[in-house]
């Protein structure tokens, strides 16, 4: 599902834009309207965040609501049951990004089970890069679930023919070395780097970590085959609300398909 | 059991691990290159041995507490007194070495996370003596409860950050560590305090706090002329407790304790005793015994004592639990608080909060070992004389 909208999108000569929000953020009840709300808005992928208490990863904005959906009650069940109810209104594909605890926790098979029935077409595990733990992560790639698994600019070159590998659905290039976070500018490197790993790998690249503004967006999107927004989306689903969150992401899709 | 440790795998049995960042990958096999270097380089050897006896103290004395003892019901109680080291506790053994290894790869910054404080300022002294930035992430509620050590880690010129996310503890100062160090992994070495984190982390500071158990298992045989019956230390994240136990592991005969801190009890919910009532799972980048909730997510810890103050442990420690050849306990802060006490009035020496858990343990239970008990005294409890009094209604002293 994930591959042929991406290479329908690559024939379009389009990038993908994937909105990265947390669930049960802003509010305990709003994930599925925010699902639908962003793939009215022009969304090809959504990356859904089940929220950890530890968000090692991340930075301030996305920090702050994971650690609002957990006092909103939000559960790997609850999400997977929002999950289900956006399914059953709309097709675009959803990428469920964690981290391993809560996923090791629920038990890993019963999880890419539940998550496959709920309707998630790809799983993101921050803490679990190539070969940590090879036994989960055949577990992940046997699964219906395509694994997204991420590149950085530290990541040496002969890591990455293994790392994609081991993936499949996109690769994830971090634009920076970081954590998640809305950032002014972009590295001068970046373009370079994301068309030197788009010729060494299979699969299409998308590009995230920072990328915050419509013109950020535009000049990710004309050298990579998708673009992820987190970030500045989350804080303003959590200052102006779902609808602004829908008109960003709209902004967003007209820059880049303009 | 001749070896707890697997290098090429970075586990110990199934705990451990590397679970980071992608970005992380590249500097953690730059700090394992690094450490197989120096581990086998003479020279470095050379210096961590000199800078451990010149400027950190060591070896540290065996001292035979017999008021304690008397207090225990025991004759042959043990104190290993890592009290005695430059900065007051064990946590020097680390920055030394790491910091040594730091200058070895070229890292001019350095950062830390600290609990009690007591890591931090090791980090901040080893970084003062060798001319390294030093930046420490430090909880809000612990920059307020370790006041002391936060000025101290200042006049030795560290910048220190009081971290005001999640729990505002040890926890939350780890993962605004790692945050740091996966924004600044090239210029920066993360010295962390514990043998918790992804690999090489637990096996390179078990391995430069090894020299306690190393030179109390000689000093026994020494002094008491035989091994002890019983080794006990406190565990947080387990780091004085691996140094100690790590050279009588292969001694089948002794029997490891470690005394985790039960808080307001463990059914109160309200401890750090991740071993005795934790279960497996994956925080700061490896699978070791952990305080969760049913969904996964980390539970908050608790203890007076804010060294211990940790829902996590270190995986080495979660095998031995496993393997049978360490055995994990707990004490109250209430038990905690009157070894504090006892210790100060029996032997003239205030232990550290943290260390007065194993003190605890041992006035409880010491009397039923049959033979000496070495008991790893971590740390002094000079940071800890302005808590306390506070606690017992006193108000803060400085």
């Amino acid at each position: 599902m994930i591959s042929s909208v991406l290479a329908a999108l690559r024939d379009d000569r389009r990038a993908a834009l994937i909105p990265y929000v947390t669930a049960g953020h802003p509010s305990a009840d709003s994930t599925v309207a925010v699902l639908n709300a962003l793939a009215d808005s022009g969304a090809d992928i959504i990356e859904l965040g089940i929220p950890f208490s530890d968000p090692l990863a991340d930075g301030p904005t996305i920090q702050q609501s994971s650690f609002r959906s957990l006092v909103n009650g939000t559960t790997v069940e609850s999400v997977l049951g929002d999950l289900k109810r956006f399914r059953s209104e709309r097709d675009t594909p959803v990428v469920i990004f964690t981290y391993l605890n809560p996923v090791l926790r629920y038990g890993v098979d019963v999880f890419l089970a539940d998550a496959a029935e709920a309707g998630a077409n790809g799983l993101l595990l921050t803490d679990v890069p190539l070969g940590a733990d090879p036994e989960l992560e055949r577990a992940v790639a046997a699964s219906p679930l395509d694994f997204i698994r991420l590149v950085a600019p530290t990541t040496e070159g002969e890591r990455v023919p293994g790392i994609a590998e081991a993936g499949s659905g996109f690769l994830y290039y971090i634009s920076r070395t970081g954590v998640t976070g809305a950032r002014s500018e972009l590295r001068r490197d970046l373009a370079a780097e994301v068309e030197s790993l788009r010729a060494t790998v299979g699969l299409p690249v998308a590009v995230g970590f920072g990328i915050s503004t419509p013109e950020q967006a535009r000049e990710i999107g004309a050298v990579a085959d998708g673009v992820v927004v987190g970030s500045a989306l989350v804080r303003i689903m959590e200052e102006e609300g779902v609808e602004a969150g829908a008109r960003f992401v709209a902004e967003l899709r007209a820059t880049l398909d303009g | 059991m001749t070896t707890t440790t697997e290098p090429e795998t970075g586990r110990f049995g199934e705990f451990g691990g590397r679970y980071v960042p992608e970005t992380l990958i590249k500097a953690l096999n730059e700090v394992s290159a690094a450490y197989r270097e120096a581990s086998q380089d003479p020279t470095f050897q050379a210096e961590f041995r000199a800078l451990s006896a010149d400027f950190v103290g060591r070896p540290t004395p065996l001292y035979h507490a017999k008021r304690l003892g008397e207090a225990a019901g025991n004759p042959q109680l043990w104190l290993k007194r890592e009290d005695l080291n430059h900065t007051g506790a064990h946590k020097i053994n680390n920055t030394i070495g790491q910091a040594l290894l730091a200058r070895r790869m070229g890292k001019k910054r350095i950062i830390a996370e600290t609990g009690a404080g007591q890591h931090g300022v090791a980090t901040a002294t080893a970084c003062a003596l060798f001319d390294l930035e030093c930046v420490v992430y430090m909880g809000e509620e612990d920059v307020g409860r370790q006041a002391l050590n936060v000025y101290r880690m200042q006049l030795l010129g560290a910048d220190v950050r009081a971290v005001t996310s999640g729990t505002r503890t040890l926890k939350d100062a780890t993962n605004e560590a790692i945050r740091d160090w996966v924004t600044h992994v090239d210029s920066t070495h993360y010295i962390i305090g514990s043998v918790v984190g992804p690999d090489p982390f637990p096996r390179m500071v078990r391995d430069f706090q090894s020299i306690i158990g190393q030179e109390a298992r000689a000093q026994s045989l020494d002094r008491i002329g035989c091994l002890p019956a019983s080794v006990v230390a406190c565990v947080g994240g387990g780091s004085n407790a691996m140094g100690m136990f790590h050279a009588f592991v292969p001694d089948e005969d002794v029997e490891l304790v470690g005394v985790e801190a039960g808080g307001s009890g463990i059914e109160s919910g309200r401890h750090s005793a991740s071993l005795v009532a934790g279960t497996p799972g994956v925080l700061h980048g490896s699978l070791s015994y952990l305080l969760q909730d049913s969904d996964g997510q980390v539970a908050p810890a608790h203890s007076v004592s804010a060294g211990l103050d940790y829902p996590g442990v270190g995986p080495e420690h979660s095998f031995l639990k496993d393997a049978g050849r360490a055995r994990y306990t707990f004490v109250t802060d209430e038990q905690a608080l009157r070894a504090f006490h006892k210790l100060s009035e029996l032997e003239g020496i205030i232990p550290a909060l943290e260390t007065a858990h194993a003190i605890a343990h041992v006035l409880e239970e010491g009397g039923q070992v049959d033979g000496p008990i070495l008991i790893c005294l971590s740390g002094r409890g000079d940071k800890d004389v302005s808590h306390v009094a506070q606690l017992e209604g006193r108000g803060l002293l400085i």
